[in-house]
């Protein structure tokens, strides 16, 4: 290590070429082939590590400003105070549909977190060795971290789910890291709200390998797009987040050297995308409907189905052993005793909606409407705001347990040995005692539980934007300019082909079919009058 | 009995591709109104614009010959003999009675039809021209004042109306010009060849 520590020169010139590299992205699972530097020969990476901390020292040794940078980006904070409205959000902080929340769940929920040992509240956030170099940079596809080890891989073969996970050679996979791949980056992301598909709808791990009909970006014959092809880095904060969205990009495309507009589909292809055609119409389109929207005609395309529907209020049922049920339709399950009846989802229409970029979250504390489904994001925007656009959603309804005393969203205590643990004892007063509990302790609400629970219908918008299909698969003009098309339900605004004035059609017709009916019959009394008369 | 050359091979032209692009322009608004499914909306909507943009061109020549001929006069309304006019299609027609008009090369059109063609022409055809238009480039001046006070459906209702009056006024037209010349389908002759059949002083009027 002296020798490199001696070098730090190199330090900056390793990620430039990580940098660089990842424009043109063939190699996503491959060592890279282009780099200068060929991390097997370094002797700080020849091992052996007993855990991940202890990859992560070897890397700091060269990299030494790394981890600092990980340390200001949302994959390691989970923490966004969102500029416009004001709000705290990130992980640690919002209430969802799925898991509820981090909170009380913590070494289950941070198995996803770019770090080691998030196993409580007690965490260590200035912590250099527990940022996870690995799990961003593996090229070997071999690194996991295990699902309930609070961000460590499984040192050892470890059962869980029926299913043994492999122990990673720490050491190879430190030889052969690179940059973030498709698959890096879909470890956690393709697999949101506890497996495979869950969350977006539009990630899933049919983006691994996808076909060009899938993602035209991203397919391996064609442009080859890494995640952070588009999601550019920089010192390890990603482009583009969606607690805080550009629904509306109003530069052009981003040349090198200016500043990058990058996720937004305006960076490269700016605001005229299409052949002019006859009026430029589809560019006309540009100021209010968001590319999404045409070019991503369905979610969850992949062959992947996606979660629609969780209602955590029928958990519990357990067999005679006392094991949580499991009911499956073909390989999805639909009732699991831990969790509740889910509805799944494949190929299915985006819901339309205004959308400016900022969701304002029902947070903790706050107070809801029972007896009305509560919108745990509110999309910001309407047809009046010139910053924002129609977006495609996918919509997550569900219910889940509330505070009943309080009117208030309720974390739960769902992962743990301990008694109050639901998934243990499936008592869900206790669980959301303890839920709530760890919620004040960490400053995510003042509110105490009343001591009532209850389920509240809930819903939550998640905005599309991957999986964008080939043109020749985008929406046509009839599937909104039509009376029951999709934006059949996006009202206050008029669309020609779906709006009109009911009364101007009937008095025009009326007097059509008046005049029609009028020189009918002068021309039949003319007829007949002739007659008589010849 | 004379033959008299009426319609000038350009009134012959303008008359006939603006019948076609009139008629097109109905079915493709229609279908962009979604009163039907044909052609699409997409085509609908890119033949509908490229009509008219034709319809306009035409109405550009026409309205040069209008002036530079002169011919503009024969649009200019008169009430006298409005009312023998009207009487005779509500009643004379019937009875075999003569038309109450005389047909000249100077004044081809009887005072009915010089009242229906300039409301065509000042009311209905402005109409659909300017709120067409409107709609058109309704995304160059949403933003400006005009965006302001004048709201895209109250637009499209002004242009869906123009269309329905169109409509009416084509029924009606169509009606007297194919079917009350003498013969019957003198008007639609003279339309064609340019000719009509004149008996001097006495010459039948033509309507259409």
């Amino acid at each position: 290590m002296k020798r490199f520590a001696a070098h730090g020169a190199w330090a900056p010139v390793l990620a430039a070429c990580f940098w660089l590299a990842g424009i043109g992205g063939a190699w996503a699972d491959q060592p890279d082939a282009k780099s200068t530097a060929d991390h097997s020969k370094f002797e700080e990476l020849a091992g052996p590590f007993a855990t991940g901390p202890d990859v992560t020292r070897a890397c700091l040794q060269c990299h030494t400003e790394a981890a600092e940078q990980v340390h200001k980006s949302i994959h390691w904070t989970w923490n966004l105070d969102q500029p416009q409205t004001g709000q705290r959000l990130g992980k640690r902080w919002v209430v969802n549909n799925y898991c509820l929340s981090l909170t009380a769940n913590y070494a289950r929920c941070t198995s996803c977190h770019v770090g080691y040992g998030w196993k409580d509240s007690s965490f260590d956030f200035s912590s250099q060795e527990n940022v996870d170099c690995l799990v961003c940079h593996d090229t070997t596809g071999t690194y996991v971290k295990f699902p309930t080890g609070a961000g460590h891989p499984p040192y050892e073969d470890t059962p869980f789910a029926g299913k043994v996970i492999k122990a990673p050679d720490l050491v190879q996979v430190a030889q052969k890291v690179g940059k973030t791949s498709r698959r890096s980056c879909g470890a956690c992301h393709f697999k949101g709200g506890g497996g495979e598909a869950v969350k977006h709808g539009d990630m899933d791990s049919s983006l691994t390998d996808p076909p060009k009909s899938l993602d035209v970006h991203m397919a391996p014959d064609g442009l080859d797009y890494s995640c952070s092809t588009c999601h550019e880095f920089k010192s390890h904060e990603q482009a583009g987040s969606r607690y805080l969205m550009k629904a509306k990009s109003e530069s052009g495309v981003s040349l090198p050297g200016q500043e990058s507009n990058r996720p937004a589909c305006e960076s490269c292809h700016g605001q005229s995308p299409h052949k002019a055609g006859v009026g430029d119409k589809l560019n006309t389109h540009v100021d209010k409907v968001a590319c999404q929207t045409c070019h991503i005609p369905e979610f969850a395309r992949g062959g992947k189905a996606t979660k629609m529907f969780w209602d955590w209020s029928t958990a519990g049922r357990l067999d005679p052993q006392g094991k949580a049920v499991v009911e499956k339709q073909g390989d999805l399950v639909v009732y699991d005793g831990k969790k509740g009846t889910f509805q799944w989802g494949e190929n299915l229409v985006p819901e339309y909606h205004w959308f400016d970029g900022n969701v304002r979250y029902t947070l903790l504390g706050e107070t809801i409407d029972p007896g009305d489904r509560t919108e745990l994001n509110k999309l910001s925007g309407g047809y009046d705001d010139p910053k924002a656009r129609i977006w495609p959603f996918k919509v997550m309804r569900g219910r889940q347990p509330y505070d009943k005393g309080n009117d208030i969203l309720v974390v739960g205590h769902l992962f743990g040995k301990d008694d109050a643990a639901f998934w243990k004892t499936f008592d869900w007063d206790k669980a959301v005692k303890a839920g709530m509990e760890e919620a004040k302790r960490v400053g995510q609400t003042t509110a105490d539980y009343s001591g009532e629970y209850g389920f509240a219908d809930t819903l939550m918008y998640w905005p599309l934007t991957h999986m964008v299909a080939p043109k020749d698969q985008a929406l046509g003009c009839a599937e909104c300019h039509s009376k029951d098309g999709r934006l059949a339900t996006l009202t206050g605004f008029y669309m020609p082909g779906r709006d009109s004035n009911p009364w101007i059609d009937r008095i025009g017709w009326l007097l059509v079919l008046a005049t029609l009916a009028g020189v009918l019959l002068h021309g039949l009394v003319r007829l007949v009058t002739r007659k008589r008369q010849a | 009995m004379s033959q008299v050359k009426l319609f000038t091979g350009f009134e012959r032209f303008w008359h006939w591709s603006q019948m076609a692009l009139i008629f097109g322009l109905l079915f493709t608004g229609f279908e962009i109104h979604g009163t039907y499914e044909v052609l699409g909306f997409q085509r609908a909507y890119e033949t509908h614009q490229i009509l008219a943009w034709t319809l306009i061109g035409l109405w550009v020549l026409a309205i040069f010959w209008h002036i530079t001929t002169g011919e503009w006069r024969q649009y200019v309304p008169t009430t006298k003999g409005l009312v023998p006019m009207v009487l005779y299609y509500a009643y004379g027609i019937f009875s075999g009675e003569a038309k109450p008009y005389t047909t000249t090369r100077a004044a081809k059109h009887n005072p009915l039809q010089r009242l229906a063609y300039l409301a065509f022409k000042v009311l209905i055809a402005p109409a659909l021209w300017i709120s067409g238009l409107l709609l058109l480039f309704y995304t160059s001046w949403k933003g400006t004042a005009l965006g302001g006070v004048l709201p895209l459906q109250w637009v499209a209702w002004v242009h869906l109306a123009g269309a329905f009056a169109l409509l009416v006024f084509l029924i009606g037209h169509v009606y007297m010009a194919v079917t009350t010349g003498d013969p019957w389908h003198a008007y639609l002759k003279a339309m064609v060849t340019g000719y009509e059949d004149l008996e001097g002083e006495q010459g039948r009027s033509r309507v259409g």
